[in-house]
């Protein structure tokens, strides 16, 4: 058993003159206030990755800067899912007695520690050297490639995709840390500059510097109890060339096994935090996860299903969208939103009830998934 | 299966695969082994560099001086005819289901496969 007993999450955009390090720190110390705890009760740290300040070993360079002396660290690497990724080890570290109290952190100054170019050129890597990489391609345009054919298949139009780049603007406005503050249409999305059509600037998540953490814990450390049920994982490929059928992808698998471990129902959930990198990486999940049927999502968007106050509030805080995205620090704001949902501070974001929620993150084009439930417990 | 394979990623007009003696599996990505059965008894082929499109993405934006002087250029998954699938450019306007046919073109001081349509 495991809870999340503390969240730290920066404002994203820009932080001129602040390190990955430094991001980090601050969303660490956040983290570990929130838990109620001090810096020398974390026995255990699992850190993500910079791709500004690469380190062979960033969880001991973090440590020894932020002054802790770990029983156990390392980092971990699955892209975009890295977050859940770290959140799902924590859990099972801190069931299986390794750790008392896991600190569970990322940061990054991606948007001005190096030119958006090198950033878009950096995650390109994800493809293939020889086969993808020479060609071309950037990481909006794999996605790209995903979703010409999603939409081929099942029917979505670049007017559907827009919807969710609406709603996730329209969430980040209520939230002060959001790296956008201006409220954006459909006509918007649509006349946003061509990046890797399908995909228009607006269907596209940013680029930010930013930090969060979470601290994951044997046993509660306050009256803010929330339990993480259970999780799992799935991975069938790496490059968008190898990627399986739409139908056999990982998203589906890893919600499937998190079901039967758990026990828990999609009826049961009760708010959403779904990995939203692109305007179809949010489409397709929402779909692969039991969220919305095939193909219907875009339809339970503009039905206002996802809004605060619909049947299933949907990434409150913005997403990777709107709120921003640094990295693995990205994917972890879902999580210190869900958080503060189940907990009844998410002040002017609050939903009615987010006593159950379901948390899905996607890494390199729909290759690594993490899904996970977590309860609240009172 | 030593050396460097005589294809496009070479500089060569060609676009290379490997099947299995042992299954029978065809896989694009060049390895030692098969990835369906572990077998190493490979062959590699020369494809016809016939096939079908997959997925389309024309891209606008490029990340390197260099590609960015293509732009816009259509990045293209195509199913081949002989059973796997692989990255490639095409010709901008085809579409998902499109039978085509490769040659090659220069990109960014390399040699890439280029799909069109057969007419």
């Amino acid at each position: 058993m495991s809870y999340v007993t503390g969240v730290g999450l920066t404002s994203y955009g820009k932080h001129e003159g602040l390190t990955s390090l430094d991001l980090m720190s601050k969303a660490a110390e956040l983290a570990i206030a929130d838990a109620g705890l001090k810096r020398g009760e974390i026995d255990g740290i699992l850190c993500g990755y910079s791709t500004v300040s690469p380190h062979i070993m960033l969880a001991t360079v973090f440590a020894e800067h932020f002054g802790i002396r770990p029983s156990y660290a390392h980092a971990v690497q699955v892209g975009g899912a890295t977050g859940l990724a770290m959140t799902m080890l924590a859990h099972h570290l801190a069931d299986a007695g390794v750790a008392r109290h896991v600190l569970v952190v990322a940061g990054e100054n991606r948007l001005t520690g190096q030119s958006r170019d090198a950033s878009i050129a950096a995650l390109a890597q994800v493809g293939h050297p020889d086969y993808e990489v020479t060609l071309g391609p950037t990481i909006p345009a794999y996605y790209g490639l995903v979703a010409s054919r999603y939409m081929h298949e099942y029917g979505l139009t670049e007017g559907d995709l827009a919807e969710f780049a609406v709603l996730m603007r329209a969430n980040a406005l209520t939230h002060p840390g959001a790296q956008f503050h201006e409220a954006i249409t459909v006509a918007d999305v649509m006349a946003s500059k061509p990046v890797a059509l399908p995909l228009k600037l607006l269907d596209c998540c940013p680029v930010s510097d930013g930090g969060a953490a979470f601290v994951i814990s044997r046993e509660p450390t306050s009256e803010a109890r929330v339990r993480i049920l259970g999780c799992a994982q799935a991975h069938t490929h790496q490059h968008v060339t190898a990627m399986p059928a739409l139908s056999e992808l990982g998203a589906e698998i890893a919600i499937a096994k998190a079901k039967t471990q758990t026990g828990v129902a999609i009826s049961d959930v009760r708010y959403a935090a779904v990995y939203d990198s692109f305007t179809i990486t949010l489409a397709m999940l929402l779909e692969d996860l039991g969220l919305a049927r095939r193909g219907e999502a875009a339809a339970r968007v503009r039905s206002g299903h996802f809004n605060r106050d619909g049947e299933m509030p949907l990434n409150t805080h913005g997403g990777l969208l709107s709120y921003g995205h640094c990295g693995v620090g990205g994917a972890m704001a879902h999580l210190v939103e869900t958080h503060l949902q189940m907990t009844g501070r998410a002040d002017n974001r609050q939903v009615r009830d987010a006593s159950l929620a379901l948390l899905h993150g996607d890494g390199g084009v729909l290759s690594s998934h993490v899904s996970m439930f977590l309860e609240r417990v009172r | 299966m030593s050396g460097k394979p005589a294809d496009w990623t070479n500089g060569q007009e060609a676009i290379v695969y490997q099947s299995c003696d042992a299954c029978g599996g065809v896989q694009y990505f060049r390895r030692g082994f098969c990835a369906v059965c572990g077998s190493d008894t490979l062959q590699e082929r020369r494809a016809s560099g016939v096939g079908t499109v997959y997925a389309t993405s024309l891209v606008c934006r490029a990340a390197t001086p260099e590609t960015r002087a293509h732009v816009p250029y259509n990045i293209v998954l195509v199913d081949t005819s002989e059973g796997f699938r692989m990255m490639a450019h095409g010709a901008t306007g085809l579409k998902i289901g499109d039978a085509v046919t490769a040659r090659f073109a220069s990109f960014a001081g390399r040699l890439v496969p280029y799909f069109e349509k057969v007419t």
